[in-house]
């Protein structure tokens, strides 16, 4: 605001300036070239600095920790070679934590990707209350997973919980929610669902209305129902925003912790790990057992776990959803050949 | 194909044309897309709605009752309990609700105005100014996006632990200070939302480098800024892993009370689905006042991402 209001004063004096004269460079124009040199790194500094300590220096700090045997009371370690991840490896905990990781991960993805998809495409209607209905997917979003957790633990509980009642109340028999694995991380998907379903799907959402409506105007012309027109312009323009949000998602849903934590009062996995995570493990291995070489090298494991997934799940998708039918944008060089031929063409046909 | 007119594959189709019923069959459907919907719509829309919303008021009907609520058959009405089962949430000794509530708060208030204003520095840089190895370093900002929490958890608690700093706040806010998500975020916002003649302009006329940043660049990133805000606040509040790992039980934050209110071998649901409730509030309440940045935040963010 205040440079618009000091236009008028600044501009005749430099029109006055006449024609322009090699000066001397000053004091204050070197000033100048320096804050252009340096300012870009003065403002991406607070970034870097805290990002160093807190972001870069644990994660290499975690790898070297994770080729050790940590003590705690002299707070160093000794070096042992790859013992931490063979011993992880050995474990059949682990196994059984990947297991459960999968299982809930696959449980709460597929169906919530499914879902978002759907009330996505109901929400790109032309509906009423617009802004009242996007609000009412979103609101499971601000409440905290630990409450979620809890109040789905309740709904859930084998005794007397809200599920199980209607189940009896209907003359069927009860499913025991925590004692069977399957069961169990059942319920723990459904907590992630509930909160993650709407968030989602206003990410689709937002892709959905993105494409170009004259594509279902011509589909609608060529007699493609909506059906059709779904599955071949709407999915295809999805694409690069379901790559992100199953990218996103695998990367969250691998590290899940808060809700199994709290899903019995004693959160650690139950009785036999039947939803014992990677990440309640690795809180075990660190805080329970107090060990943070092994605690390092899990971590370590999590993470190259997390990779592989999410680059498996990238090519699945790219493979799974079609590319025919999405408008693509040209890239830079082709749209210069493309100039070029056109004016080639344009001076061969004036000659 | 040797103009640039025709671009679309769809301009290539014009063999293919519908017979009589399909071309009805056509207008019908053009015209459905463009009108209002009809009542299915809405009540698919209400399900989902009361989907969201039912698990928050029957904890309400049961956090209003007694310890043997969650017993007896399910009622629409809540009971007269809930303040008696919130007090005893207040008072209870093992949750320290008042210090997890403040510490909450300001806490998820610090870290998301520091999120802020780091970001939108950077983001000013990456998207704005020229600068050597600019790109390379967004780039590795990005990928760092996908690195877990879990990855850098025990060195941070070696660190904090050495510098006496376990159990205290600050072990939660320094960690979180900045955010890779945040610089990303402005960079994409900033880049479309200022036009480069404007900075130019504001340089001929002599502005500094961080005079043209106030005067342009905070004065356009102010809407983004305001969503970045919200989402880390719902991010720091909600945040649990961290806390709970690096807080001690006297001086916790909400989640952590939370998960201690069902610590005992014992469970009063009716206790512990009031806590939820209370210690839901707050963000519901900013959900009702900032529901629509949130929103509108998600999908904006969508578009570009």
């Amino acid at each position: 605001m205040t440079t618009t209001q000091q236009r008028p004063a600044t501009r005749p004096r430099t029109t006055d300036d006449g024609p322009r004269q090699p000066r001397v460079i000053s004091f204050s124009q070197k000033l100048s070239k320096w804050d252009l040199k340096f300012s870009p790194y003065l403002y991406i500094s607070p970034f870097f600095l805290m990002f160093a300590v807190v972001g870069l220096f644990p994660i290499a700090y975690t790898a070297v920790i994770s080729f050790m045997d940590w003590d705690l009371i002299r707070n160093s370690g000794e070096f042992i070679g790859f013992d931490q991840y063979v011993w992880i490896l050995t474990q059949p905990h682990f196994w059984t934590a990947l297991r459960n990781t999968f299982s809930i991960f696959v449980l709460s993805s597929v169906p919530q990707l499914i879902l978002a998809i759907f009330i996505a495409a109901v929400l790109d209607r032309n509906i009423r209350a617009k802004t009242f209905w996007r609000m009412s997917v979103l609101l499971p979003f601000v409440v905290a997973p630990v409450a979620v957790g809890l109040i789905f633990t309740a709904i859930f509980a084998d005794n007397f919980g809200l599920v199980n009642n209607w189940l009896t109340s209907l003359g069927l028999t009860p499913i025991p929610w925590h004692k069977d694995p399957f069961w169990s991380h059942i319920a723990i998907a459904t907590m992630v669902n509930y909160r993650w379903t709407g968030y989602n799907t206003l990410i689709l959402l937002a892709a959905m209305q993105a494409v170009n409506r004259d594509f279902y105007e011509a589909a609608t012309v060529d007699g493609a129902g909506p059906v059709r027109q779904f599955f071949s312009i709407t999915l295809p323009s999805l694409k690069p925003t379901l790559i992100f949000v199953i990218i996103t998602s695998t990367i969250g849903g691998l590290q899940i912790f808060d809700e199994p934590r709290v899903f019995d009062q004693f959160g650690r996995g139950g009785a036999a790990q039947q939803w014992l995570t990677i990440s309640l493990y690795l809180y075990d291995i660190g805080w329970g057992q107090w060990n943070f070489g092994r605690a390092a090298a899990m971590a370590w494991i999590l993470f190259v776990i997390i990779l592989l997934i999410g680059l498996l799940n990238l090519l699945i998708t790219r493979t799974l959803v079609r590319d025919e039918g999405l408008h693509r944008e040209l890239t830079k060089r082709q749209q210069r050949a493309l100039e070029k031929t056109a004016k080639r063409d344009a001076k061969e046909g004036s000659r | 194909m040797s103009t640039l007119g025709t671009p679309t594959p769809l301009a290539t189709v014009e063999e293919t044309i519908p017979d009589a019923a399909a071309r009805r069959k056509a207008g019908r459907t053009v015209r459905i897309r463009g009108s209002r919907p009809g009542w299915v719509v809405y009540g698919i829309l209400s399900v989902v709605f009361l989907t969201g919303v039912f698990p928050l008021y029957w904890s309400f009907i049961i956090g209003s009752g007694d310890a043997s609520s969650l017993r007896r058959p399910f009622a629409w009405v809540p009971g007269g309990n809930f303040w008696d089962n919130a007090i005893a949430v207040m008072n209870n000794p093992a949750v320290n609700f008042w210090p997890a509530l403040w510490n909450s708060i300001y806490s998820s208030f610090l870290i998301a105005a520091a999120v802020v204003i780091t970001s939108t520095l950077a983001g000013w840089a990456f998207a704005k100014l020229r600068f050597h190895g600019g790109p390379a370093l967004l780039v590795f900002v990005v990928a760092t996006m996908a690195v877990p929490q879990q990855l850098g958890v025990v060195p941070l608690y070696i660190l904090f632990s050495e510098l006496g700093w376990t159990g205290q706040i600050g072990a939660i806010i320094i960690p979180a200070l900045t955010s890779a998500f945040g610089v990303f975020w402005m960079t994409q916002y900033l880049r479309q939302a200022v036009p480069d003649e404007l900075i130019e302009a504001a340089r001929v006329d002599g502005a500094s480098m961080i005079r043209t940043f106030w005067t342009v660049g905070v004065t356009a990133a102010r809407p983004a800024a305001a969503m970045l805000f919200l989402f880390t606040f719902v991010g720091a509040w909600n945040n649990f892993f961290w806390p709970f790992i690096v807080l001690d039980r006297q001086n916790p934050t909400l989640p952590v009370a939370l998960s201690l209110l069902q610590s005992n071998y014992f469970v009063d649901y009716s206790i512990v689905l009031a806590g939820v409730i209370l210690a839901t509030i707050p963000l519901l309440l900013l959900f009702i006042f900032a529901g629509k940045q949130l929103v509108s935040g998600i999908m904006a963010g969508a578009v570009k991402g």
